[in-house]
């Protein structure tokens, strides 16, 4: 069974710190949703609010419809999976697994028979005798989360809980995990800041920043339709270019820059008037050199260097009056470059590839 | 490895100056200070009593006769074992388990409290607070005690003002003062190790086991005190070996009708001026304490290895 998960309007407060503002989420039951922000951004802190180990100061959490407040962690639909995973290490692999079970007062064969169940659905099959520390990295996720499903939770909660494997592993894991979430069908909310993890395996992803929720969507409208600077700067790479908008309608805004009048899609979300400050976002694989064909935007760069990265050429360029270089992907498509540092030379882009966002915070390089 | 290697290799790493002196204080602490004083012990318990210029003589042979004392009394006495001494020394025994419990079940809420509830400036207080009556002599203390379990102190006083009792209760006649200032004299020696292992264990195993619904009293059971059985079995055995062997709160707070079995062997020393006598019955009590550690140690599935962490 899967619950629907409903933040409204829950503020987080330790003394004069806010963790979390005026948050409001609807998580649908049966879907992995992830929480991503960098380190320090009331992600997990949200995440206890939900587990129930902290009271919002304001605001409601509702599980299945069910209003959440006062209810202790222990008596909550949820199971809460922590970044270092908390394996009771007195204990062998199977009486982890079991122990949400022996909680409730099953009688031990019936434990038994349960926990090698769910080994089988980790494809960890009779390694239930052996001690956590006898285990893998790899293995003893996979341990945390049969013990977690255990308790048949209806919101599974995991917070980082792929940040102390090695990069092949974890990458792994992820296809592992998202196919764990589809067997059990149950709904998933996933703390992490890497984003990889956040855009491959999520339904949705909430994007978080000072406590704050900039964007709730999917992973594709996150990267290609970014609603704040924070989300344009945080997720993927994006060249900016700051400005002040001479025309705007719904479709499109031109602002002028630094580099000249760049026409950019309007934001669906953004409301920009003429003479507003804007920031304009173009990612590194939609710049192209131009050739020679009309395009929406033309730009003039210099080439600092090229590295070659064998799939991809990486293209560092420097404009007139820009603060920071400005970053071009190719792919590799057999043509050398060949452009000598200091070579000038002509970027365009299509406005639809380009997006006009007022002026806000951005992410942390 | 053999030894001379092994030596050579001591000095090697530390210089002979430190290696001597570290093998010399080493030797020093294990020969002088422990194992010459129980090898004297022992000999003296298998000796007969005798007047010093007779020692060395041809009646200074070795006999068991202390140790039988203790078990069948003197050959004039009725009756057929010396119930009088078995009875302090069995009494002594179960009244220091006792009070081990006591202890245990007192500073284990104080320890699980300063390693994961108490924040910094809060746990400091309480730490020193526990300490800072320590730097009392003890002596002084048992005194403290006697004056506020007397028929005149602060605890008759305050249960006759509540209405509890009409008229002063004997707590030195019934030992209530002895094992309160028992359980006192060596908190310290159960909660540091209790502290110690509980303070390791990952705050996060607590939280798991709560958010699969545990109860306190299981996550107690199931994580907490598994984790810790080493600090128990470590705070247990300090205690159980020092209030068995403890005399000066025997001596000032005990009722004037039962004996520990400490206070014995001191009038054997002292008073009865048989210092064999007093020996036998001093590796006695050691002896048997240890091994009552020892089975207990079996019975909770502890190694010594793991008291020693």
């Amino acid at each position: 069974m899967s619950a629907d998960v409903e933040l409204e309007n829950v503020w987080i407060r330790f003394g004069d710190f806010v963790a979390a503002r005026e948050v409001n989420i609807t998580i649908e039951g049966g879907s992995f949703f992830s929480f991503l922000g960098p380190s320090g951004c009331g992600k997990t802190t949200l995440l206890r609010a939900v587990s129930g180990f902290l009271e919002p100061s304001e605001g409601r959490v509702k599980i299945g419809g069910q209003d959440m407040a006062g209810i202790g962690p222990n008596k909550r639909p949820t199971a809460l999976i922590f970044q270092n995973l908390a394996l009771f290490p007195l204990m062998t692999v199977w009486e982890n697994i079991a122990f949400a079970l022996e909680v409730k007062g099953v009688g031990k064969t019936e434990r038994r028979k349960r926990a090698e169940e769910l080994l089988d659905l980790i494809a960890l099959p009779g390694q239930g005798d052996k001690m956590v520390h006898e285990l893998s990295g790899g293995q003893k996720q996979r341990v945390a989360i049969a013990r977690a499903l255990a308790a048949e939770p209806q919101v599974l909660l995991l917070d980082e809980p792929l940040s102390a494997l090695d990069l092949k592993l974890r990458q792994h894991m992820r296809t592992e995990l998202r196919a764990i979430q589809q067997r059990v069908g149950i709904t998933f909310i996933y703390i992490t800041h890497d984003q990889g993890e956040a855009l491959t395996m999520s339904d949705n992803v909430a994007v978080m920043s000072e406590g704050v929720i900039e964007q709730v969507t999917d992973g594709t409208s996150l990267y290609d339709h970014p609603e704040t600077p924070f989300v344009a700067s945080f997720v993927g790479e994006n060249n900016l270019f700051r400005g002040r908008v001479t025309e705007a309608d719904a479709q499109f805004t031109v602002v002028d820059t630094n580099v000249g009048p760049i026409r950019a899609r309007t934001s669906t979300k953004a409301s920009l008037s003429k003479g507003d400050s804007a920031f304009v976002f173009v990612r590194p694989e939609s710049l192209k050199f131009t050739n020679g064909a009309s395009a929406d935007n033309t730009i003039k760069a210099t080439v600092h260097t090229e590295e070659f990265e064998g799939q991809f050429w990486q293209v560092f360029l420097d404009v007139p009056g820009g603060d920071k270089r400005i970053k071009m992907s190719l792919v590799n498509d057999g043509r050398q470059l060949g452009h000598a540092p200091g070579a000038q030379v002509d970027l365009s882009f299509p406005a639809e590839l380009a997006v006009a966002l007022p002026e806000g915070p951005l992410a942390a390089e | 490895m053999n030894p001379n290697a092994y030596f050579r290799q001591f000095f090697t790493r530390n210089g002979t100056a430190l290696g001597t002196f570290l093998l010399l204080s080493v030797g020093f602490w294990m020969f002088i200070m422990i194992l010459l004083p129980q090898a004297f012990m022992i000999d003296f318990s298998f000796r007969h009593n005798l007047p010093p210029a007779e020692i060395g003589g041809p009646q200074d042979t070795y006999t068991t006769e202390h140790y039988e004392f203790m078990v069948y009394g003197s050959a004039a006495a009725e009756g057929e074992f010396n119930t009088v001494d078995l009875g302090v020394f069995v009494r002594t025994l179960i009244a220091a388990f006792f009070v081990t419990l006591f202890d245990l079940a007192i500073c284990y809420p104080i320890a699980y409290y300063l390693a994961h509830s108490a924040s910094g400036g809060w746990a400091r207080l309480m730490v020193l607070s526990l300490i800072v009556p320590f730097w009392v002599n003890e002596i002084l203390r048992a005194f403290a005690f006697r004056i506020m379990f007397g028929s005149a102190g602060v605890i008759n006083g305050f249960l006759m003002w509540l209405g509890v009792i009409d008229q002063p209760y004997d707590f030195i006649r019934e030992n209530v003062a002895l094992y309160a200032g028992l359980g006192y004299a060596f908190i310290l020696l159960m909660i540091f190790p209790l502290y110690n292992a509980i303070e390791s264990l990952d705050r996060n195993q607590i939280e798991a086991a709560r958010d699969m619904g545990a109860s306190w009293i299981r996550i107690h059971r199931r994580i907490v005190i598994p984790f810790a059985k080493p600090g128990i079995s470590s705070g247990c055995t300090m205690v159980f070996m020092l209030s068995a062997g403890a005399l000066a709160a025997p001596q000032i707070l005990g009722g004037p009708s039962s004996l520990w079995f400490t206070q014995i062997i001191y009038q054997w020393f002292q008073t009865g001026n048989n210092w064999n006598r007093g020996s036998a019955y001093a590796l006695i009590l050691l002896a048997s304490t240890i091994v009552f550690v020892l089975v207990m140690m079996k019975v909770f599935k502890v190694k010594l290895g793991e008291i020693a962490r």
